[in-house]
């Protein structure tokens, strides 16, 4: 009866490996096609040509980029600085509850926070937020043209506010677990509590940190509903970023159900490969950073 | 410098305070018994509920938990008992995370892949499967680590009476941890309850009431992003209140699920 248990346990959890390598495998299996017609030209070919079935995925992948950068461009100072606020400055009963609405956050479904996007973010950028950046920073390439408030810049800012809960709650985990004598000790050569934070508590949390980002840039990155909705969906390459853009996930969620012939609906899967081949890339590198932090504070107590 | 800390937690809590009230706000006119009792009137006409969404939400879920979380629950006790440091359980391990970090988007095509393309159409059925694929990894790395935390003298007593050890875990480790169990699952189920992306092109949507579990179903994220993005000004409110509707969901079973937990530390 052990034995049975055991195995039929055993079982169940190779599955669970079975099942993800068959992902992997179906994924490949259906972009079959679009490989072999295009080969490594499918990634930096610009035209996208359903009807001519051309098929080039640059412009989803630029706006993919694009809008996670600037995402993590805004979310990591800002996410940092309420991690730091949290974990060093003030007591933990204050911080509990802050850092439990904050999950809060993290449990609004990304179709709202689209909706959100929608109807309040867009008519703010498109009246207010474009036009005074414009003014201000016309000057550079990145703020200039019509503001029309559906685009990049948007779906940037809208994706920094989804994934400033991962950076919090992980970024705040590790510095907790920075040990206090780092901190004791540079308090007794007469440092400031900021020095403190900036000479021995960041450097020490460093590669955790940039773990949590990593983890942060996974989810940026393959944010559907929230990001299809105010990207603006044309794929163009414009280097400002009020242009309206595509992304890689909001070109599936848009033409899958749509996609007629073959060829086309397996060049939909096959950016939905490069989506996870890019994603298991991220995790990996963020799991490395965050276990080197982790395992170091464990070897040290 | 420390003072900018402060702002940052003032700018995202204020952030979250007013998409919160914003929702509630927009989503309460709305609010009446015809959201959950009618279906959608066609455009022109006022009132229509969504009450077939409600209804397919719901069904979504059951067939997601019906799948998930048996696997779920089974991977992470093998996980916690059998494969703390071999390399099945490192490689459970690591098909787990990657799952949980997959794009929804992503394993909604494989749940397309594997369901809608061989039966033609799509159904709920792929839909739960989708779903049921974001709740396994949840399920496992929780269920693992709340199993861990029961202590082994607890195993070794029972061991000493001389019960076998598949009973041992099924009667006396598994109920021992049972509510941070629960917890788990319901983190997982409310995660999935908001998922949109993969339902687009599985459980694809409907107008109407659906039959079978072989037929395409409604859900309440599908219909907000319908509705959201379409042009006419009734169903703009509808989906605010149907956002409403399925945020109160969401945040109800974290509520319930923390009460859970709770009440398991204080006995």
């Amino acid at each position: 009866m052990d034995w049975l248990f055991r195995k039929g346990v055993l079982l169940v959890a190779l599955s669970i490996v079975g099942l993800t390598l068959l992902l992997a495998w179906e994924l490949f299996l259906h972009s079959r096609l679009p490989i072999e017609k295009f080969g490594w030209s499918f990634l930096w070919k610009t035209t996208w040509d359903p009807v001519g079935e051309v098929f080039g995925a640059l412009p989803f992948l630029y706006g993919t980029l694009v809008t996670s950068f600037l995402a993590l461009l805004i979310a990591v100072p800002v996410g940092l600085g309420m991690a730091i606020f949290l974990s060093e400055l003030v007591s933990p009963w204050v911080a509990n509850p802050i850092s439990l609405l904050v999950e809060l956050l993290a449990a609004i479904p990304s179709v709202i926070y689209g909706l959100i996007g929608i109807f309040v973010l867009v008519p703010l950028m498109r009246n207010s937020g474009e036009p005074f950046l414009k003014q201000m920073l016309g000057f550079l390439p990145f703020f200039q043209g019509t503001p029309y408030g559906v685009g990049m810049l948007t779906a940037g800012i809208l994706l920094a506010i989804m994934i400033l809960p991962f950076i919090i709650s992980v970024s705040r985990e590790i510095l907790l677990s920075v040990p206090n004598t780092q901190r004791e000790a540079i308090l007794s050569l007469g440092a400031t509590r900021w020095e403190m934070i900036r000479i021995a508590v960041i450097p020490y949390a460093r590669s955790g940190i940039f773990g949590s980002v990593f983890l942060a840039l996974a989810r940026a990155l393959g944010e559907t509903m929230a990001v299809t909705m105010v990207i603006g969906n044309r794929p163009d390459i414009k280097l400002s970023l009020f242009e309206p853009s595509y992304s890689m996930t909001a070109i599936i969620a848009n033409e899958f159900s749509e996609a007629t012939s073959d060829l086309y609906i397996q060049s939909l899967i096959e950016i939905g490969l490069i989506l996870f081949g890019v994603t298991i890339l991220i995790h990996a590198l963020a799991r490395i950073l965050v276990y080197r932090v982790t395992s170091k504070v464990e070897g040290r107590t | 410098m420390l003072f900018l800390t402060g702002l940052c937690t003032l700018l995202i809590l204020s952030v979250l305070c007013f998409i919160l009230s914003y929702i509630v706000v927009h989503g309460l006119p709305g609010l009446h018994l015809n959201f959950f009792t009618q279906l959608p009137k066609p455009v022109g006409e006022s009132g229509g509920g969504m009450a077939h969404a409600v209804v397919g939400t719901l069904k979504l879920l059951g067939l997601t938990g019906l799948i998930g979380i048996p696997l779920g629950l089974i991977g992470g006790l093998y996980l916690s008992e059998y494969g703390q440091k071999n390399l099945i359980g490192f490689m459970v391990r690591y098909a787990s995370d990657l799952l949980n970090a997959l794009p929804s988007i992503v394993v909604g095509i494989f749940a397309y892949i594997l369901i809608v393309l061989p039966m033609g159409h799509f159904s709920a059925l792929s839909g739960g499967v989708a779903l049921a694929f974001i709740l396994i990894p949840i399920t496992i790395r929780n269920t693992e680590e709340v199993l861990k935390l029961v202590p082994a003298s607890i195993r070794e007593a029972a061991l000493a009476l001389g019960v076998p050890e598949w009973k041992m875990i099924c009667f006396v480790v598994v109920p021992t941890a049972g509510r941070g169990i629960m917890t788990g699952v319901l983190l997982g189920l409310a995660r999935v309850a908001g998922e949109t992306a993969p339902l687009l092109f599985t459980a694809f949507g409907n107008m109407y009431w659906n039959q079978t579990i072989l037929e395409p179903v409604a859900s309440l994220p599908v219909m907000i992003y319908t509705y959201a993005i379409s042009p006419y000004e009734e169903w703009h409110q509808l989906a605010w209140t149907a956002a409403l509707v399925l945020l109160l969901l969401i945040l109800g079973i974290n509520f319930v699920s923390r009460l859970l937990l709770q009440w398991q530390f204080k006995k």
